[in-house]
């Protein structure tokens, strides 16, 4: 399929964008990596009259540690992340992720921001933002406001952004000593969108976990915290049977939502396989 | 019959056998080549196609208005236009009696009966501008019921899709050798399973394209085509669109795959030319990714019920087996869908001495995308069905799976043989592959390992498949049934004045390396050099005629046309020779492009001279001497109506049994087809052929719901077999060439196909005989397994 005819503009500043969206209203869509988007337009799925290229924008782009907190430009892409040392040593969690994403090719083009914004449940960057207490930093005609990734994430493909708004960049708490960040997906094939995926973080010692936090991905319409499953890990050393509680408590922190491949039960299955994988994980510091 | 007598083998072997690197493997990976998509003509429009969204409906009105006034518009057409220029087609064959189908036009006329078929055609100065111009296209459906489910598609309840043809019954057979009641009334063990095999498609990576040029002048139609088969598409084109067939031209130029896929007739394929004959203008179609899933054909798609029965000594007495298969809502057009579901039940127990069969064929219409001739026809039905049960057997009488085909094998001594089905076995070779496979995968280390693995909680499988394949096909496959699909083949092969030569055969290449084959046997059996043969395919004006590629006849049967054509050309060569230095031509030999003596070697002249001669200086020639350095010579396959071949493959594999995830950890094969040609393009065949394989056992499948409509009709949800998943193939060989030709190369392109889901199949219930639980619904996915385990609620 060919996408339909639209119009193209590259802009240089954040003024341009909102000139941009005054005049088109959501008739015009920011395009990033354009690895989702280009393929929805191919296949007609979405067809914006014109289309925001940001890809020059300054105010989007570099990686950088302000204290407690590394603020990653929206259009940072996957390949820059991946080789970050500074992401790397800052929030692990997202160093691991990112080989999980797709292909090589389609990570030397998809951003980070891209994917946040697009707020696929079935992705690793929002999962990986909501176990990180990412905080988003948008945008717009107004002026700048933050969201919080618990708040951000609204529903399958559902953001806290508002026609006009446009993702600048996102906030992680760069990791305290001792914190890691573990992310598994069960795949058919490498590179695919996971059946279940668990990204979480936490701190391990003595065989204790402390403020470990389970993202669900991949089983509803965002991704999920699992705060009863890490209720159930609080107190003491952590025994099969505190597994085996956190993994039971799963199902009152969300019943999953089936796709072609996987019914809602095979989903609840593998997040409680998931789940007794990933603490291992985090207690063995790996 | 004893076949010794014929055997005529050149002493020399040339370039047979050799890894002899396909030519054109760099140019195509060079980004070089020269595809159907990549042909610009002038004026040349686009079209694409408003499709049914549903599976079955009847289309009440057509509202093209405003598509028509979409700039850059050329033609908006319906069904009914165009089935006032093409004649409808039905996909029936005489040599399967009762196939019954329907007429099936271009596009649907009346009602649509698949998701996905063709509706109107809008042709426009891009394909973008067509698309913009479908979307403006109003079509009042209303709905029908569709049938979707083939387990009841015959029920009295359901709906008949075609009225006129009584019922949804495409074809039935009922096939009986021996007596296996009295097999299975006596018999110490049966084994009963119920195998599915789910419905996928071939996935090209070059989608089906084509440019249709209808020149009104003078009548004449060309067609660049990514086909298999570009005569059985002239003959196609000429009579259904009533042109002279002479005046119809098809040229397949590099094509990107085709695993059978690209030799039916698709009603894209003929609107397209419709809209060329309408308009007099070049128009192309290029089908996407999406439409490929809706309209490709489908493959597989059969459930069958089977039992075995096995003497208490692991002697295989008798199968029953009931397979029912869906084809979509029409018998495709030439080859009929008929040949699936005909191939399975004869191939059942192939490899087996077993004396007593029973089988039933029902194929059934159903509202889905049609099926047709996919790699491996049947061969993976058959050999998934005898497989299974045959381990399903070695299991009860705790025999070892290789130690039960071992005993059950056809025998060395017992060939020619012919199986209970009537295929005949002119010599095949299962103890030897057996014995070469079990050294090759280090049979008894792998099962200690997988015992010391099991203590420590990992579970690995180890499976087998023998098969048979059914290579190079004579006229009794089509021709017999009155299909107009040519059996022979030929190959016109000339000295060029520089001593080079160049062959056009009719044999097609679409990336397996059929041109380098083709050359390695003209440089053999003619005496030149690999690097001066040129092989040209493809071109209806350009090639004798043939059959083509399809079947695993490409080597087999072309190459006899081009070992029949060297060796007639070298005699005219070796007589020119003669003339000209005076001698008698039995006393000079072409060797390496060069005529020497026979009997010393000693150089006379070289090729470029003679050429020099022969085209330039004739004057010098005795009178009344014409050399004639153009031959041409057909071939048409003899003795048996197919050439088998044989081989065993095994799976090694690990199972999670907390995930349901299979990992594949190596794969082998040892497989027979005669004469190796040359090993490098054989061992691709067979692992690209395995891959396929590997695709049915655990990622494809075409999935629907209750209404008929595919739900992962793309590429992210349609999982193919990809490289990261794959483990390494390791191919061996034994060669038992067929003595029906000298060049004993029988076929090998579904070799890999045949066998290799049944290997993981068996795999992965070995790796789960720990659980005493098994599976026979392919693919093997994760949900499958966890159900099977218990680990969900089965649905
Ligand atoms: C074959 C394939 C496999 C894939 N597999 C995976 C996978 O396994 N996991 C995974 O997570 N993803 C996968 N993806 C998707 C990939 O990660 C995309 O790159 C990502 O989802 C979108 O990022 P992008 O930069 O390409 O965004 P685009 O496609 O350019 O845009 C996506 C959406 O976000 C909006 N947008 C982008 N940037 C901004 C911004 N700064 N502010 C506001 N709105 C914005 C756009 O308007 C658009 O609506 C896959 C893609 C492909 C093609």
């Amino acid at each position: 399929m060919k996408a339909s005819a639209f119009d193209y503009a590259r802009v240089e500043s954040l003024e341009e964008v909102f000139a941009l969206f005054a005049e088109y209203g959501d008739e015009a869509r920011i395009i990033a990596g354009g690895q989702t988007l280009v393929p929805a337009m191919a296949m007609r799925v979405a067809a914006p009259a014109l289309l925001i290229d940001i890809s020059r924008l300054e105010a989007l782009q570099g990686i950088a540690r302000n204290g407690d907190r590394l603020r990653i430009g929206a259009f940072t892409r996957y390949v820059e992340l991946q080789h970050s040392p500074l992401v790397a040593e800052a929030a692990p969690l997202l160093h691991r992720a990112i080989p999980l994403i797709a292909h090589e090719a389609i990570r030397s083009r998809g951003t980070f921001g891209g994917s946040l914004a697009n707020a696929d449940p079935a992705s690793e960057m929002p999962a990986c933002a909501l176990a990180l207490e990412a905080v988003m930093v948008i945008a717009n005609a107004e002026g700048e406001r933050r969201v919080a990734a618990a708040d951000f994430f609204q529903g399958l493909y559902q953001t806290a952004l508002e026609p006009g708004d446009v993702l600048v960049a996102v906030e992680i708490p760069v990791a305290q000593d001792g914190m890691q960040g573990v992310i598994e997906e069960l795949v058919r094939r490498q590179g695919d969108y996971a059946m279940v995926g668990l990204a979480a973080t936490g701190k391990a010692a003595n065989g204790m976990l402390s403020g470990p936090r389970f993202v669900f991905f991949g089983v509803g319409d965002r991704p999920v915290l699992a705060t009863k499953a890490a209720e159930a890990l609080a107190d003491g050393p952590i025994s099969p049977e505190h597994i085996a509680e956190a993994q039971a408590a799963l199902a009152q922190d969300f019943t999953p939502l089936g796709d072609i491949h996987c019914s809602p039960a095979t989903k609840a299955h593998l997040a409680r396989v998931l789940l007794g994988r990933v603490v291992s994980r985090l207690l063995e510091h790996r | 019959m004893s076949a010794e007598g014929k055997a005529i083998r050149p002493a020399a072997t040339g370039y047979i056998g050799q890894p002899v690197p396909r030519p054109n493997a760099r140019r195509l990976l060079e980004g070089r080549g020269r595809y159907t998509d990549d042909m610009v003509l002038n004026r040349m429009l686009h079209v694409a196609f408003v499709r049914s969204p549903y599976a079955h409906a009847r289309i009440l009105a057509i509202d093209t208005e405003a598509a028509r006034a979409v700039p850059g518009v050329a033609a908006v057409v319906t069904g009914r236009d165009i089935a006032e220029i093409c004649q409808p087609w039905v996909g029936v064959l005489g040599h399967f009696p009762g196939l019954k189908s329907a007429p099936q036009y271009p596009l649907a006329v009346e009602r649509s009966c698949w998701q996905g078929e063709p509706v109107v055609a809008i042709a426009a100065e891009t394909r973008a501008i067509a698309e913009d111009a479908c979307e403006k296209v109003l079509v009042e459906w209303e709905e029908l019921p569709a049938v979707v489910d083939m387990q009841t598609a015959l029920a009295p309840e359901t709906p008949v899709i075609h009225e006129e043809l009584g019922d949804n019954l495409a074809f039935g057979l009922e096939l009986k050798a021996g007596s296996p009641e009295d097999a299975f009334a006596k018999t110490a063990v049966v084994v009963e399973e119920t195998f599915s095999f789910g419905r996928h498609t071939g996935v090209t990576l070059e989608p089906r394209s084509l440019i249709a040029d209808f020149e009104p002048g003078e009548r004449r139609l060309t067609v660049h085509h990514a086909t298999q088969t570009p005569y059985q598409m002239q003959d196609v084109y000429a009579r259904h669109f009533g042109l002279d067939e002479e005046k119809v031209r098809v040229v397949a130029p590099d094509v990107g795959g085709s695993f059978g896929l690209k030799l039916h007739v698709y009603g894209e394929e003929m609107a397209t030319c419709a809209l060329s004959i309408l308009l007099g203008r070049p128009v192309k179609f290029v089908a996407d990714r999406l439409e490929s899933f809706l309209t490709d054909i489908h493959a597989r798609d059969h459930q069958v019920r089977a039992r075995m029965a096995v003497s208490a000594e692991g002697e295989i007495l008798a199968m029953d087996v009931e397979d029912v298969t869906g084809i979509g809502p029409y018998s495709v057009y030439p080859r009929t869908s008929a040949v699936e579901g005909n191939q399975a039940i004869r191939l059942m127990g192939g490899p087996y001495r077993m004396p007593n069969y029973h089988g039933v064929l029902k194929v059934v219409f159903q509202n889905k995308t049609p099926t047709c001739q996919y790699r491996a026809v049947g061969h993976p039905i058959a050999c998934g069905v005898t497989e299974g049960l045959v381990d399903m057997a070695a299991r009860r009488l705790n025999l070892d799976p290789l130690e039960i085909r071992r005993r059950n094998v056809v025998t060395a001594e017992m060939y020619p043989h012919t199986s209970p089905t009537g295929y005949f076995f002119e010599r095949l070779s299962h103890e030897e592959c057996i014995a070469k496979i079990e050294a090759m995968m280090n049979y008894s280390s792998l099962r200690e390992e997988q015992a010391r693995l099991r203590e420590q909680g990992i579970y690995r499988g180890i499976g087998f498949a023998t098969f048979i394949e059914i290579t190079n096909p004579g006229p009794a496959f089509y021709g017999v049934g009155g299909a107009r699909v040519s059996s022979q083949d030929g190959c016109v092969m000339k000295l060029e004045p520089s001593g080079r030569v160049r062959c056009s055969v009719s044999v097609t290449e679409q990336g397996q390396g059929t041109e380098t084959v083709m050359a390695q046997i003209a440089a053999t059996h003619l005496g030149v050099k690999l690097d001066s043969v040129t092989v040209l395919t493809g071109d209806t004006q350009a090639t004798p005629y043939g059959g083509a590629t399809w079947a695993s006849r490409g080597a087999g049967i072309g190459g006899m046309t081009v070992l029949r054509a060297a060796q007639a050309l070298r005699g005219k060569l070796l007589e020119l020779a003669g003339i000209i230095l005076q001698r008698g031509p039995e006393t000079l030999d072409l060797r390496e492009g060069v005529i020497v003596e026979a009997d010393t070697g000693m150089a006379r002249m070289d090729l470029a001279e003679l050429g020099r001669i022969a085209y330039f200086r004739p004057d010098t020639l005795p009178p009344d001497f014409h050399p004639d350095l153009t031959v041409a010579r057909h071939y048409v396959p003899q003795g048996l109506p197919f050439a088998f071949t044989n081989g065993i493959q095994a799976s090694h594999l690990e199972l999670d049994p907390e995930t349901g995830l299979v990992r594949l950890l190596d794969h082998w094969v040892v497989e027979d087809c005669g004469t190796i040609l040359n090993p490098l393009l054989v061992d691709e065949q067979v692992r690209g052929g395995v891959v396929q394989g590997l695709g049915a056992a655990l990622f494809e499948e075409c999935l629907y719901n209750e209404a008929g409509q595919m739900i992962n009709g793309s590429l992210a949800d349609y999982l193919l077999p990809m490289a990261s998943e794959m483990p390494d193939i390791h191919v061996d060989h034994v060669s038992t060439p067929t003595q029906f030709t000298p060049l004993g190369a029988k076929g090998v392109g579904e070799a890999g196909t045949a066998g290799a889901a049944a290997a993981v199949m068996n795999a992965v219930n070995d790796a789960l005989a720990p659980f005493q639980v098994s599976l026979a619904q392919m693919p093997f996915t994760p949900e499958r397994i966890l159900r099977a385990l218990g680990k969900i609620p089965s649905s």
